[in-house]
Order: structure tokens, then C-alpha cells, then sequence
């Protein structure tokens, strides 16, 4: 555990760029030397609303992407939804003023050492660190295949050049506004009894994430899914963002879904605790 | 004032520190978390998180809300128990040259006393933090340190288990009528110094659900939001009791906020909260907190601790 974040670092970083896109934000950050240790799934933790805010903790994002080539050097990308205080205070921030950040933190995406069939699922903004996943699948010799899904088409997240790392893609909308009319997890039985899949990767919101973990219970489909659970520290010193996971004798563990996660295993979530009393171990 | 010639440490009863900054209990989970950002043998101790007798699985999520300048949490002394915490923590803590001071917390008067003595011949330890001020607790009667009878009643038991082995440090709740009234009773129960303060219970609604946000309905309120409250307790017990060390601690953010803690009375300033927004808080506290004593013209700490007490120049 204490080797889980031993590459992050705190630095203060310059905001390259600053675009929307759709109903999100993509923040380009010149980083430096830490991109190269940041692996798909790390998060940043970011100090959000200048020195004299009220807002006194970090806000935690989703490494959408990082290259340490081109003119700038170690750049990070996030995908960034303004719906709360501090997200909307960093989509608001100019190119060219600095950022307060800690990363890479958390557990990663596992990559498989062999070529498996690799499917992405990703819901809403959910989809940003996965197409950095894919390029990294894809050197590996997998087979990439992505489908996206959201309540309506403004919130698909989906770059035309993330779109050349997947072998192919599928867009799900439950407003039908683009791609198919429906949930992500429509096509998912027959893939799977296809033998289409053997491992999934995930991220999105949580009922999403709990949904495919039903459907691949009972299968021999490998589920990696990101979890979002409301951080305070995002270090591992705060305890309050736990979620219940069972361990191999089937008692409960509150395991910190900074420093344990955010990608889990899950088939281990016990997803109908989340929220609930667990009590007793 | 030269830097080489001040003396920047303290003590809380028979324990020396070699500086005055700690970490505020639950908010460095064990220690291992934090070491990742700075050497832990740079502050003055690591307060472990409240142990319990059995492992604790600790309240449902969520278990917090930022709050202005501040935030509320409800962990509910989620933890290991008392037997893997000495197993694994403390002899990682104690190799990693950190002084440690064991927070302990109990559901019955017994229990204390039973975690006194499991601390009593474990090596490295500096002091014992007996957390009587929970507020995430099921039964608000757990809250020892809100009934007198009941406060004296542990600090005693944890007394007669420890005889001189350790100091002890009681921890209080700030949500009482009469704080210095209950400093008193634990003192003359067999306290060596007091930790001031602990959360105030408090309560967020989601106005989109309706319902209380947090999974534990009630949680502790933390950060800047409460430090003045934090500096009154500490002001009202040392003005109360100046001969008992106080451990001040409740919305420390800067090393500015650390030295009017210490001028109220404290002699050493643990930092929670600052933590989570900002992972070396702690050392930037410390440096800070030293170039300001040092620039006021003090020698020590202790030459700091309850200046502001002093009488005023216009009305001596
Ligand atoms: C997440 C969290 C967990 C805490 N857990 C404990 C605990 O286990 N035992 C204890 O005595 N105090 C606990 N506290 C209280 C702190 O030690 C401290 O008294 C309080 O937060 C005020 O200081 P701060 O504003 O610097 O955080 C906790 C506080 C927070 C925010
Ligand atoms: S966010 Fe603090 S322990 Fe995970």
C-alpha cells in the first residue's frame, strides 16, 4: 500500500489550454517530469479557488490523457464537467495561470502482460482516461472496442482522434439523440456469451459500474472499473472514501478508493452495501 | 534572536518533543500515508487514529461535506483494533524514527482502561491521546467527555491501568456548556494534559434528496470554520488551569494560526484538516509557526505558551 503513490509529487503547473467541448471543458496542463509516471486511471488532486477560498479541499480528476513529447514537455489533459464549485472555478481559470496539483495518485488500470479482447465502457465524461487506455492496450496487441453512453449527445465525450486508437466504436444515448437509443449495457449478454470479451475496462457513474459487474458476475469476464466515491484528501489519510469489498474468507473491508482504487476489481465491490450499514466485519 | 539559539521544542506532561506541530488524530491515517510528502521524524509526533478494542468497519458513505472553510465528516472510528494496530502501525512508525502519541477510544469505561493496558509495555510510544469526544458515535452517550461523571469515570480507569508508565492526554469535545469545568474534573481525575478541540457536531441537508447528506445524518465539523471556537476553549482552560499542557488543535491552516493557539495557551498545535487540502501543511506550519516566534522576539515555545494571558498595559 505505502508503494501505491510513491511517484506522486506536489508541483505547481501552468494551464496550457482551456477549451470546451460539448458540456466539458479540456484543460491542458504542462506538468513536467511527473507524466512519466502517471498510468491510465491515476487521478490528479488539484487545489481549487485561489489562496483565499473557502473551498478548503482538493478536487479529484480523472488523468484524461499525458504525452511528454511536443514543444511544452510533460503535458497532462483532464476532462473536466463544471457542475459543482470547484470544478467550475478551474474551468473558469485562463491559460497561463498556475494550478496547485498533486499526482499521479491512486491505483491504475491493470494491463494484461498477453493480447486479450479489451472492451472500454465509458458513461458521460467517464470516457476521458479511456482512450488514453486504449493506446496503451493497443501496443499491447489487444483488440479495443469501445462503447460510450450518456443521457443525451451533449455529453458523450468522444475526441475524433481518440476514435483511431479502438478497433471500433459504439455510442448509446437514452435520449437517442446520437448513436443507438438505449444504456451501455444493452449489448453486453450477447458480447459476452459471444466470447467477444475477456476483460472490461470501466469508468462512469457508479450505477453504471454496478450494472456491469451483474452482468459479468457469474462469467469469466475480468471487470477493472474506475470508482467515484467523494474524496477529502485523495491521499489516503482521511478515511471518507471507503466502499465495502469482500475479501476471499467473504467479510467486509472498507477499502479507500483513492489508495485501493479508483480502479477496482469488480467483482469484489460488494455493490448492494455501498451506502449502506456495514457495521460488523 | 538567532535561529540556532531558539528552542523550538516542548513538552506535554513528562514527554519531549523536539518541535510543537503534530498531526491531529484521524487525519494522518497511520502515518504511512503521509510519509510519502515529507520525513515524519520532522514534526514533533504522529496522534494516531482513535483505536478501538475490535476492528470497526465505521459508518456507511458519505461520510463528508465541505462546508465553508471547513467540512463535516462521519467515519465512525472505522480502524483495525488494538491488536493489528500494534502489530503493523506502531513498530512502522517507531522504525520510521516517528514519536508517537496512541489515540484511544473506548465504547464502555472498562474498554479504556483494557487499551491502556495493552499500550503499557509497548516501546517508542511518547504518550497516550484518550478520546473521550468522539461525536460519530450511534449513541450520543458514548460522548464521555460531554458528562462529567462519565469523563472522570475513564480518565480514571485509564490512570489507575497506566500508574506513571505514560503521559495522558484527554481529549475534549467542544460542544459543552462549561469546557473549563470539565478540563477540571478530568485533570483532578488523573489528566497530565488535555487536547482541545475536538469536532463540533453538526449536519449538512441535501436540498436535492431532502434528506440528511451524510450516511451517519450528523458529522464532525472541522477546519479554519471552527478555529475561533478553538481559540476561546484553549484560552478558557489555560486561564483555568495554567499549569496543564494543552494540546491545541481546530482549523490550523498557517503557522500564523498555530502561534494565536499557542498565545491562548497551548503548548503544542496539532493540524487536521489543513492536511487534506494541502499534504505538507504540517511542514509548512512548522517552519512557518518558527519564523514567527522567532521574528516576535521569543527564545522558546514555551516562553510563547499563553502570552496573550498577560496583563494588558492600559489595565494591569
Ligand atoms: C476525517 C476526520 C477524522 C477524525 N478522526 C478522529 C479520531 O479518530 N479521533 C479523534 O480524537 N479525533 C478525530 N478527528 C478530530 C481531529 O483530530 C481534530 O480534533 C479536529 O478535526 C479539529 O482539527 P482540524 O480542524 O485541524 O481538523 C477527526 C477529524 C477528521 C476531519
Ligand atoms: S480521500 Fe481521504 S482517504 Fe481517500
Amino acid at each position: 500500500m505505502s508503494s501505491i503513490n510513491r511517484h506522486s509529487q506536489q508541483v505547481v503547473a501552468t494551464i496550457l489550454s482551456n477549451k470546451r467541448v460539448g458540456q466539458y471543458h479540456q484543460i491542458l496542463i504542462n506538468v513536467g517530469e511527473i507524466v512519466k509516471h502517471c498510468k491510465p486511471g491515476n487521478f490528479v488532486a488539484i487545489k481549487v479557488g485561489g489562496d483565499h477560498s473557502s473551498l478548503i479541499l482538493r478536487r479529484a480528476f480523472a488523468i484524461s490523457r499525458v504525452s511528454d513529447r511536443g514543444e511544452y514537455g510533460g503535458t497532462m489533459e483532464l476532462i473536466v464537467a463544471p457542475h459543482g464549485s470547484g470544478s467550475r472555478w478551474l474551468c473558469t481559470q485562463e491559460v497561463g495561470s498556475s494550478l496547485d496539483l498533486v499526482a499521479p495518485l491512486g491505483t491504475p488500470f491493470g494491463i494484461p502482460t498477453e493480447p486479450v479482447q479489451a472492451l472500454l465502457i465509458g458513461g458521460g465524461y467517464g470516457s476521458a482516461p479511456l482512450f488514453g487506455l486504449a493506446e496503451v492496450l493497443k501496443a499491447r496487441g489487444c483488440r479495443v472496442d469501445m462503447i460510450l453512453g450518456a443521457s443525451t449527445v451533449a455529453k458523450i465525450y468522444a475526441p475524433i482522434e481518440g476514435k483511431r486508437s479502438v478497433n471500433s466504436l459504439k455510442i448509446y444515448t437514452e435520449d437517442g439523440s446520437t448513436g443507438e437509443m438505449g444504456k451501455v449495457t444493452d449489448p453486453l449478454p450477447s458480447l459476452i456469451s459471444e466470447g467477444a470479451v475477456d476483460v472490461i475496462y470501466s469508468c462512469g457513474p457508479m450505477g453504471m459500474l454496478q450494472a456491469i459487474s451483474g452482468i459479468t458476475s457469474n462469467t469469466d469476464v475480468v471487470h477493472q472499473c474506475a470508482v467515484e466515491e467523494s474524496m477529502a484528501c485523495g491521499v489516503g489519510i482521511c478515511m471518507t472514501c471507503v466502499l465495502p469489498v469482500r475479501k476471499s474468507d467473504g467479510s467486509i473491508a472498507m477499502l479507500r478508493s483513492c489508495i485501493d482504487g479508483p480502479v477496482m476489481d469488480g467483482s469484489s465491490v460488494a455493490w448492494e452495501l455501498v451506502g449502506k450499514n456495514a457495521m460488523t466485519p | 534572536m538567532r535561529e540556532s539559539s531558539f528552542d523550538f521544542s516542548t513538552t506535554l506532561g513528562s514527554a519531549w518533543f523536539p518541535a510543537p506541530v503534530f498531526t491531529a488524530s484521524g487525519c494522518a491515517s497511520s502515518g504511512r500515508e503521509l510519509s510519502q510528502f515529507f520525513p515524519l521524524d520532522e514534526i514533533g509526533a504522529v496522534v494516531t487514529k482513535s483505536v478501538m478494542l475490535k476492528e470497526r468497519l465505521g459508518r456507511p458513505t458519505p461520510r463528508m461535506a465541505e462546508t465553508p472553510s471547513g467540512m463535516l465528516n462521519s467515519i465512525g472510528l472505522q480502524g483495525p483494533g488494538i491488536d493489528a494496530f500494534l502489530a503493523k502501525d506502531v513498530p512502522w512508525l517507531v522504525e520510521n524514527k516517528a514519536r508517537v502519541i496512541v489515540s484511544i477510544a473506548g465504547e464502555t469505561v472498562d474498554e479504556y482502561g483494557v487499551l491502556a493496558r495493552r499500550l503499557r509495555s509497548v516501546p517508542g510510544i511518547s504518550a497516550v491521546e484518550v478520546n473521550i469526544s468522539c461525536p460519530n458515535v450511534d449513541n450520543r452517550g458514548l460522548v464521555f467527555a460531554c458528562d462529567p461523571e462519565s469523563a472522570k469515570a475513564v480518565v480514571e480507569s485509564v490512570r489507575r491501568t497506566l500508574a506513571g508508565d505514560l503521559p495522558i492526554i484527554v481529549k475534549l469535545s467542544p460542544d459543552v456548556t462549561n469546557i473549563a469545568s470539565i478540563a477540571r474534573v478530568v485533570v483532578d481525575a488523573g489528566a497530565d494534559a488535555l487536547a482541545l478541540i475536538n469536532t463540533l457536531l453538526g449536519m449538512v441537508i441535501n436540498t436535492d434528496t431532502m434528506f440528511p447528506h451524510l450516511g451517519g445524518k450528523t458529522g464532525g465539523l472541522s477546519g479554519p470554520a471552527i478555529r475561533p471556537v478553538a481559540v476561546r476553549a484553549i484560552f478558557q482552560v489555560h486561564e483555568a488551569l495554567p499549569k496543564v499542557p494543552i494540546l491545541g488543535m481546530g482549523g490550523v491552516r498557517t503557522g500564523r494560526d498555530a502561534f494565536e493557539m499557542i498565545l491562548a495557551g497551548a503548548s503544542g498545535v496539532s493540524v487536521g484538516t489543513a492536511s487534506f487540502g494541502n499534504p505538507t501543511a504540517l511542514i509548512d506550519v512548522q517552519n512557518e509557526l518558527k519564523q514567527l516566534l522567532i521574528s516576535k522576539g521569543f527564545n522558546s515555545v514555551q516562553e510563547a505558551v499563553g502570552f496573550a494571558h498577560r496583563p494588558s498595559k492600559a489595565n494591569p
